[in-house]
């Protein structure tokens, strides 16, 4: 749901009542979920007149690089997993095709 | 608005030559890179990082379309590579060298069978000028939404 809401601000800035009018959750609920999606730094909201209007951050592009960061923390971990592993199943001789013992 | 961005930098230490670890981090792209850190419309069948420079970096879709990441700018093994990730705010490949952030990955042998592989992303501000990324945003262009919305999933898990 957060991700539907998210995705309705990325088609036009809304208010709660908005967002909770055109998704099948209340408007605390909707409260809720934009506080997460501010506290994490992908939303901002702005005054208009009475209304709080809620958009995406213009500085997303700091939220991608926090999402890249997470990528590559992930990404190194599985390179890692992969390159020991390839390494130990040709250890494990699974096929010898290189001669070993080459050092004198 | 460009304000610089601070690159992310990563590494991880393998206990293989330093030869190998280039060869697989390199040659083997697919093997190992999270499957759901793409940006293509169709699942992830390979990720290509072509042994040259000047050669593509891009997603085959399991449905055989190929999608874009950037290009290599250096291309010096065993110990280094260096590669673009230049996705424009229309969520397409933007050939533009000035839009395009480096990935720069190091290999520093520890030992004969051990290696150090560094990673740093930098010049995202080069990537986007703002403006543009945030009226792709606005006008629900595509890709920016899509990841960023992957980045909102993450935020929803925690």
């Amino acid at each position: 749901m957060r991700r539907a809401i998210f995705e309705t601000l990325a088609r036009h800035p809304s208010s709660v009542g908005e967002l909770a009018e055109q998704l099948p959750i209340s408007r605390p609920a909707v409260s809720q979920h934009l506080k997460a999606l501010k506290d994490g730094g992908l939303v901002v909201a702005h005054a208009e007149g009475t209304r709080r209007i809620y958009r995406l951050n213009p500085q997303g592009v700091a939220a991608l690089r926090s999402w890249l960061d997470g990528v590559w923390e992930h990404a190194l971990a599985d390179f890692h997993k992969f390159a020991e592993q390839t390494v130990a199943d040709e250890r494990a001789g699974t096929h010898h095709s290189t001669e070993h013992e080459e050092q004198p | 608005m460009t304000t610089p961005i601070p690159a992310i930098e990563g590494k991880t230490t393998v206990n293989i030559s330093r030869d190998r670890a280039f060869e697989l981090f390199t040659g083997h792209f697919g093997a190992w890179w999270p499957r759901q850190y793409h940006i293509g419309g169709a699942e992830v069948a390979d990720v290509i990082l072509e042994p040259q420079e000047g050669g593509r970096w891009f997603e085959r879709g399991v449905d055989g379309s190929e999608c874009d990441w950037g290009r290599v700018l250096s291309w010096e093994p065993p110990e280094r590579v260096v590669f673009t990730w230049q996705i424009g705010g229309d969520w397409q490949f933007d050939p533009d060298p000035a839009h395009a952030s480096e990935i720069e990955v190091r290999f520093h042998a520890d030992g004969p069978e051990q290696t150090t592989v560094e990673v740093e992303h930098r010049h995202f501000e080069r990537l986007v000028g703002g403006e543009g990324v945030y009226g792709a945003i606005e006008h629900g262009g595509g890709g920016w939404v899509a990841l960023l919305a992957a980045y909102a999933q993450m935020v929803e898990n925690q």
